[in-house]
């Protein structure tokens, strides 16, 4: 690896204050690494059943579920992507993060604890719980796996971005050599130490996100006196916006699209993360439905705590760096915060900003590091026990063939993101993040709900809504902006655009839930009313909850 | 169809096998008991009023970030705007929703549910 690194081109013209700290960032890089390696071969030798790999053996504690669940969802988008918003749009940016927390009273109120209490491994055990097994399953495993997938290509491409500005890398090779390093170490993750080592690598996450970004916030504040009025007003006049930036309406509020966008974007924030195969897995590695709700309680606290810095962190910026030196780094804004702590520390040359810099990078690569196991184990889970399992060996395969498969695919999922990751690593795949909630929201929220909480929902009404509500995300994607004819589109060269929004939520949504109601009614299968009492009773209750 | 066994069956060869588990018929009771109703309705006349209820306040914030800049960008002290006011307060609305819900499981909702577990299990 260090090969790689040290025959690289010169770095960005911002990078330069990063190249030469590169030796710190990487040895912290290797810290983490080398420490998270030990946690997963640890936790590799304790996983020997189906339970232990798919749901580390269920032992883990509401808080420690909490910090995981944390630590699986505070991904790269919502660290840098939100700070960096911020420090370039003002308050538009913080709007990202009030739907991403407000979203989780639904996981919460809906759906922690019915899950826990009546699925065991994956999304697909309780939205087939009631229904045909084989067809349900099959729609289930293809809307994780497609959520996941999108999901994940987001944070490969990501990391290949990030961590080659972070080292000051810039050509092609090293950035390949980047997302083939993520790739390969989240295949040892989830292959060794399954969801125990997955979960430990995402607490340990967790808390040098929370730790890190508390030290700049506290620093931020320090030069500002405590006092937030005053670092608004001094990052409102940095900005050169003035009170504007710290209004509404600097990104979203250009035109009549971009609001209804953004309206799009806010629904899909809040109904997707209830939806999230990755995150709906960790309510099963914890004993009991008491603790998967102290779980999302923890999760709860822990992520607004987090929103909240990352405000301190993104005005802080914009007060303390100029306009054109965050853009000159990264047109999205992303090194907005490594910047901001490079600048808190004692600026360019001084030991402090070396420092903070060196923090605050490892910080954002084991972010990314947790963030994608949780994803391939997700998608792994859901290949190996809804599909394989399930469908192909009709429920037939022992635990130990189960955990297999669930290894092999992880491997393959592994590989093929490690190339879209790399095919893609010049391509804006940011609009991927908000895709996989607009999909969790529009499949499998409705098809959750329906099955824990409507009698009448049918194996029809589950696979209209699961095909509707993904079938129609993807394909408006496609055809948007976030694929074609802008200059910010995935693929700038062409246009095959019709669909106005970024966001498919506003239409895909409502679409999901009216499929899953119509497919039911018009269904004429009568549903399974015995069925529907076992799940019910088992879903309030945990009466035989594994 | 009947061969393809939903997800209780198979448990680990490591795991003891536990109690028998309650038969279908024995659900069916109980989801028709007045004892389940009740939970039941505890449950859902605090959980689902309480969702659309911070679904709308989450989707009247976005509007009014949408569509009225001007209330929005008014100061309230020094560079305090309502936009921010309004913003944080959504974080303290969902810290206490998720606290109030907390507290009403805890209270009314774990005892009942533990009640028809045990004798569930009791039975089988």
């Amino acid at each position: 690896m260090s090969s790689t690194l040290h025959t690289v081109a010169a770095p960005l013209a911002a990078g330069n204050a990063t190249s030469e700290h590169r030796p710190l960032i990487i040895t912290l890089f290797a810290a983490f690494v080398v420490a998270t390696l030990v946690i997963t071969v640890w936790a590799g030798r304790q996983t020997r059943s189906a339970a232990d790999f798919y749901a580390g053996g269920r032992q883990f504690t509401g808080f420690q579920n909490g910090l995981a669940i944390s630590g699986d969802y505070m991904s790269a988008a919502s660290f840098l992507g939100i700070a960096g918003a911020i420090a370039l749009f003002g308050y538009d940016g913080f709007l990202y993060s009030i739907g991403f927390l407000v979203a989780w009273l639904v996981a919460l109120l809906l759906v922690a604890e019915p899950l826990r209490n009546s699925g065991r491994f994956t999304m697909g055990d309780v939205l087939a719980y009631r229904m045909r097994q084989r067809p349900v399953r099959t729609a289930a495993g293809t809307s994780t796996i497609v959520v996941s997938i999108f999901y994940l290509l987001a944070q490969m491409a990501g990391a290949g971005v990030l961590v080659s500005l972070l080292l000051g890398i810039t050509s092609d090779g090293g950035k390949i050599a980047i997302v083939a390093l993520v790739g390969v170490l989240m295949i040892v993750y989830v292959t060794i130490g399954g969801m125990k080592g997955t979960t430990w690598v995402q607490m340990v996450k967790a808390v040098l996100l929370i730790a890190g970004t508390l030290l700049i916030t506290f620093l931020i504040l320090w030069r500002f006196h405590f006092n937030v009025s005053e670092l608004l007003g001094a990052a409102a006049t940095n900005s050169g916006k003035g009170d504007a930036f710290l209004e509404p309406g600097l990104k979203y509020g250009v035109s009549a699209t971009s609001k209804l966008d953004f309206l799009s974007l806010g629904i899909a924030l809040v109904l997707g993360t209830a939806g999230l195969p990755h995150i709906l897995i960790r309510f099963y590695t914890v004993p009991t439905a008491k603790a998967a709700r102290k779980s999302v309680n923890w999760a709860i606290g822990i992520i607004g705590a987090f929103y909240l810095m990352t405000i301190v962190l993104g005005f802080g910026a914009a007060a303390l760096l100029k306009n054109s030196d965050i853009i000159a780094s990264n047109k999205a804004g992303n090194t907005a915060a490594p910047l901001a702590a490079l600048e808190i520390g004692g600026g360019a040359g001084s030991t402090g900003g070396a420092i903070l810099l060196a923090v605050i990078s490892a910080v954002a690569f084991a972010t990314i590091l947790a963030v994608v196991a949780g994803l391939t184990l997700a998608s792994s889970s859901s290949f190996a026990h809804d599909i394989y399992a399930n469908v192909i060996r009709r429920g037939k395969a022992t635990e130990k063939e189960e955990v297999r498969a669930a290894r092999w695919a992880t491997v393959l999922i592994g590989i093929v993101s490690i190339g879209l990751g790399a095919l893609a690593r010049d391509l804006n795949v940011a609009g991927l993040v908000a895709l996989a909630f607009a999909v969790a929201a529009s499949a499998n929220l409705p098809t959750i709900l329906y099955s824990l909480f409507w009698k009448r929902f049918t194996t029809q009404g589950a696979l209209w809504s699961i095909y509707g509500g993904l079938i129609s995300a993807v394909v408006l994607v496609l055809f948007s902006p976030v694929v074609s004819g802008k200059p910010t589109s995935m693929f700038k060269s062409v246009d095959f655009y019709w669909f106005p929004l970024e966001n498919p939520g506003l239409v895909s949504i409502p679409l999901g839930f009216l499929l899953g109601w119509l497919g039911s009614v018009l269904s004429r299968e009568e549903p399974d009313k015995g069925k529907y009492a076992e799940l019910e009773v088992k879903s309030l209750t945990g009466v035989g909850a594994h | 169809m009947a061969t393809e066994a939903p997800p209780p069956p198979r448990d680990g060869a490591g795991t003891p096998a536990g109690p028998v588990p309650p038969t279908t018929e024995q659900f069916v009771e109980v989801q028709e008991s007045a004892e389940f109703g009740e939970l039941r309705r505890t449950y859902r006349s605090f959980a689902f009023p309480l969702t659309i209820a911070f679904i709308a306040w989450y989707l009247l914030y976005v509007l009014l970030s949408n569509y009225a800049g001007g209330f929005m960008g008014t100061k309230l002290f020094g560079n305090v705007n309502v936009a921010l006011v309004l913003g944080l307060g959504q974080f303290a609305t969902t810290f206490l929703i998720a606290w109030l819900y907390s507290r009403h499981a805890a209270a009314r909702l774990d005892p009942k549910a533990e009640a028809i577990k045990h004798r569930m299990e009791a039975d089988a």
